[in-house]
């Protein structure tokens, strides 16, 4: 009689359980398998880790030749004394792997496109993009190279050792938060995974130009070159350089020979073609400020270097401190998760930093195939045979995709019949790219990590291929330097600013530049270096540098006027200035506005929105509303000017510069594209957009003052978002000033990814902060502990410290052992 | 008293399956169950005990982890979800979701056992 009972209990029972273990579809995602999730022993609680968590601990390992001491400070940084350089990198391994292991996994996820792995079909478009611009070939060729290197081989070898052993220790209930939220496991590490990694910067910091040339060629088409040329021009009049003006460069060891047909093949003023646009573009504002002030500018006497790299603000974030002390060398300094060494950093005689050197190192080439197989292209007047790649791309639930790449002789072609989009259409596009083409890897790095004076630094830096960077450098001994190192590509003029030919050779590249024709500076007579991603030279520097609009401008002329006015300089000056928010570029524009501003044509409301905008100290501070304003009339002017000639572009086009439309106003009172092209019976002036510009701006400035938010920061609403973009794991609504023409170019998402300020004093004296903190678990308190520091300007004195004082420091909160047994 | 004992017993074994954490996290089904069924009860008192059990267990568990943790996590996952961030919410939903399932496996148990018994 109970049978029906039992087996609707039964039924029940076993509907439930499944419901609950299985991913249900959540918006666009999918949620957790929630009794999994919520199950106290196994979910998410299991990561709610004690706040008086301790992080002590004997750990027997094998892997490791001699015993290392892990010393963590207050911070949860951990400071490791090893006897040998692959102990060291194999306890770093491991660390970086305790506290970041999803984070450091999944960043190469996204390098090595397998997110539809994890998330499903929809990231399948970004997947193949990164599998079709070359990122797993590349960083399979960087490792093929570095393998020859037995040194940088056995370094990687045991990073990737350290990492697996951390895994092998995790039990299921104590994998990182986010394998649980989007239900899957940790897997192995592997070498080529660090090569990956350093793709993805790589990525990052160059490959703009892989969006940009599409755009710029079909801004070119639409407009035609002499238009185009008028709008992205190649002289910034206000250029301060990195290195001085009037400088006097050697002869140019190479002089690239410009394609005969380049007015009619290339340039083509006259006809009309397309292009695309990436589903991941590289920020433009990626970018950074370094200087460093000789002994002569500063109280101690002794030099004081400082860097703050601008990146995508994210949570966990990108950097991880960290001090390595061997008998080889004792450095500190921010490390990348997923990567032995630091990065930026210093050690006990000198300290460095770098900036992005925006330099243009990746182009396309319009192939012509004989057919849509791909076999055979066309190349120096006869048919040459094609190599086919073929990359495998795992999708969650779904069958495997075969993702078939032809490889030419330019390199792999990312566009075809089956990858396209508005701009690419019926193009086969090969990418070239220094990235693709076997990089270094770490060695610089490595080798910078030890390096004891100016020769060992110029000694690791000669063999940086990708990204180009500007190596900033001071020493103890009192030396500065700056070098632009890169595999820089020798360049005619607007050679790969659009997309070139791939059927004969005089297009392709003609050489590297050689290194030592690269600019750089060593302890100039004004006592300091700098850059801040501006042009390296100014136009007297033998080679061509990329389209100017890749650079941007007004950073580099603050910092240098900054740096020249100070003496006496001390860290907490250096503090300072890195939290300035003067906008220098306000301070050239508002004049322009308020010139040609009729106050008499205004109401009552735009008036008041003028006046302060005149009363404003220039300073994009927190509670500055004339910042606000300021952004508001710039921002409506450009569209006032712009818009109406590029409506009618069908495909995606560049927008002109701020800078380019500043410097047009300064020289030009009757600006040929202040014109509206759609009122047909008048000449619209400059003044007349203005005036357009401020009214439309005032509408748009009242409803923020209606909801209470006209002070800068709240327009500009800074955030740290979480990898997953995901609000609640983020840090939103953060109070700080700047923007991308300060020298704190903290915008919406994007800003000083670490600040870092390192006084070369006898007893080194080095500050610090990012956006973040050392934990990458969302339920530590370490998770985001320095954010709302680094918000304020302040900044932590990092600890370094010898082995004898880190034992008895009252600083160091924690010790790990790790023993080889 | 059969009632308490049940309580305790399936909430200690529940704990304890709950330590091997290769197995499912629903494993707990099982030894609800197997209670049910040794401790004969009516199907209703039965559910309750094995609700009763795992409310207990998981309310219990989430409770000393997230007092530990400061409501640091608990807080997000309650924006997540969303629970308007109310970390007692989340902690009861564990518990009530931990609870039903067991009830409800308790249920098949004390059925299983009439069933047999007939």
């Amino acid at each position: 009689m109970r049978i029906v009972p039992f087996l609707l209990s039964s039924i029940a029972t076993a509907a439930l359980v499944v419901g609950l273990n299985t991913q249900l579809p959540l918006g666009g995602s999918k949620s957790p398998r929630l009794g999994y999730f919520l199950s106290p022993q196994q979910g998410f609680w299991q990561n709610a880790e004690a706040t008086n968590q301790s992080y002590s601990e004997n750990l027997n390992i094998k892997g490791i030749k001699s015993k290392v001491d892990v010393f963590i400070d207050e911070r949860l940084v951990p400071h490791i004394y090893a006897e040998n350089d692959l102990d060291a990198y194999y306890v770093q391994g491991f660390l970086h792997a305790k506290f970041r292991l999803w984070q450091m996994e999944f960043q190469t996820y996204v390098a090595g496109g397998r997110l539809s792995e994890i998330l499903g079909e929809e990231r399948l478009p970004l997947d193949r993009f990164f599998r079709r611009i070359g990122m797993v070939y590349g960083a399979e060729q960087t490792m093929e190279r570095m393998n020859k290197n037995p040194l940088m081989k056995a370094t990687v070898d045991a990073y990737a050792n350290g990492v697996n052993a951390y895994i092998k220790t995790l039990k299921p209930d104590q994998i990182p938060f986010e394998y649980k939220l989007l239900d899957y496991q940790p897997e192995q590490w592997t070498p080529v995974k660090t090569y990956l990694f350093l793709m993805f910067m790589a990525y990052d910091l160059t490959a703009r130009g892989a969006t940009t040339d599409l755009k710029m060629t079909n801004t070119k088409n639409y407009l035609g070159y002499e238009a185009f040329d008028k709008l992205f021009p190649n002289i910034q009049d206000s250029l301060d350089p990195i290195i001085p003006q009037s400088t006097i460069f050697a002869k140019p060891s190479l002089n690239p020979i410009i394609p005969k047909d380049i007015d009619s093949i290339y340039l083509n003023k006259t006809n009309n073609s397309s292009e695309a646009i990436a589903p991941l573009i590289p920020n433009k504002n990626n970018g950074s400020n370094n200087w460093a002030v000789a002994g002569s500018k500063t109280a101690s006497g002794k030099p004081i270097l400082c860097n703050d790299p601008h990146l995508g603000l994210n949570l966990p974030s990108l950097w991880y401190e960290v001090q390595i002390n061997t008998p080889t060398h004792n450095t500190y300094g921010a490390s990348f998760p997923g990567s032995p060494a630091v990065i930026i950093g210093f050690n006990d005689s000198i300290a460095w930093g770098v900036t992005n050197a925006t330099r243009d190192v990746i182009d396309y080439y319009d192939i012509k195939f004989k057919d849509t197989t791909m076999d055979e292209y066309w190349f120096n007047g006869e048919w040459k045979k094609a190599a086919h790649r073929i990359e495998t791309i795992k999708i969650k639930g779904k069958p495997n995709l075969e993702e078939l790449i032809a490889v030419t002789d330019f390199g792999p072609v990312m566009y075809d019949r089956s990858f396209k989009n508005a701009s690419t259409e019926g193009k086969y596009l090969a990418i070239k790219w220094t990235a693709n083409t076997a990089g270094n890897g770490l060695q610089t790095f490595y080798q910078l990590n030890r390096a004891k004076n100016i020769t060992d630094y110029q000694n690791a830096i000669d063999t940086w291929t990708c990204p180009g960077q500007n190596f900033v450098f001071a020493s103890k001994s009192g030396d500065i330097a700056i070098k632009q190192q890169g595999a820089f590509i020798a360049r005619w003029k607007r050679q790969g600013d659009f997309i070139m030919p791939g059927t004969d050779s005089t297009y392709d590249w003609q050489g590297i530049i050689p290194n030592n024709e690269n600019p750089m500076i060593v302890n100039p007579a004004r006592g300091f270096v700098s850059s801040a991603n501006q042009m390296p030279t100014d136009s007297t520097y033998p080679y061509y540098l990329g389209a100017a609009t890749n650079f941007p401008l007004f950073r580099g002329i603050i910092i240098n006027r900054k740096l020249a006015a100070m003496n006496g300089i001390t860290a907490k000056d250096m503090q300072q200035m890195q939290m300035d928010n003067y906008n220098v570029f306000a301070e050239m524009a508002r004049p322009v506005l308020l010139k040609y501003i009729d106050e008499k044509l205004l109401n009552v409301n735009e008036q008041r929105y003028v006046s302060i905008l005149k009363k404003w100290n220039l300073k994009q501070d927190i509670a500055e509303q004339g910042a606000t304003i300021f952004n508001a009339v710039w921002d409506s002017l450009s569209q006032e000017i712009f818009q109406d000639d590029f409506q009618k572009a069908k495909q995606p086009i560049s927008w002109p510069d701020d800078a380019t439309l500043l410097q047009s106003l300064l020289k030009d009172s009757a600006y040929a594209f202040a014109d509206n092209i759609n009122t047909k019976n008048k000449v619209e002036t400059i003044q007349d957009d203005i005036l357009l510009a401020v009214k439309k701006a005032a509408t748009h400035l009242q409803q923020l003052e209606k909801a209470d938010k006209l002070n800068w920061a709240d327009v500009k609403d800074t955030r740290v978002n979480h990898l997953l973009k995901i609000p609640a794991l983020s840090r939103l609504h953060l109070p700080i000033g700047g923007g991308k023409t300060c020298i704190n170019a903290t915008t919406d998402v994007h800003g000083p990814s670490w600040r870092m300020i390192v006084h070369l004093t006898d007893e080194i004296e080095a500050y610090g902060v990012y956006p973040g903190g050392q934990n990458g678990n969302p339920g530590s308190r370490f998770y985001d502990n320095f954010i709302d520091s680094w918000a304020a300007g302040i900044y932590y004195r990092l600890l370094f410290l010898n082995k004898q004082d880190a034992e008895k420091h009252e600083k160091i909160k924690w010790h790990i052992t790790f023993i080889n047994g | 008293m059969k009632l308490i004992t049940a309580i305790f017993l399936t909430t200690f074994l529940a704990f304890a399956i709950g330590l091997f954490t290769f197995l499912p996290w629903w494993s707990f089904v099982f030894t609800s169950f197997i209670v049910a069924v040794a401790i004969h009860q009516k199907p209703g008192i039965a559910f309750l005990a094995g609700f009763s059990g795992l409310f207990i267990l998981w309310t219990l568990l989430a409770v000393l982890k997230d007092t530990a943790n400061e409501h640091i996590l608990s807080t997000k996952v309650a924006h997540l979800f969303p629970l308007g961030g109310s970390y007692l919410l989340l902690i009861l939903i564990t518990g009530l979701l931990g609870g039903l399932v067991s009830g409800l496996a308790a249920l098949t148990g004390s059925n299983f056992r009439k069933t047999s018994n007939k």
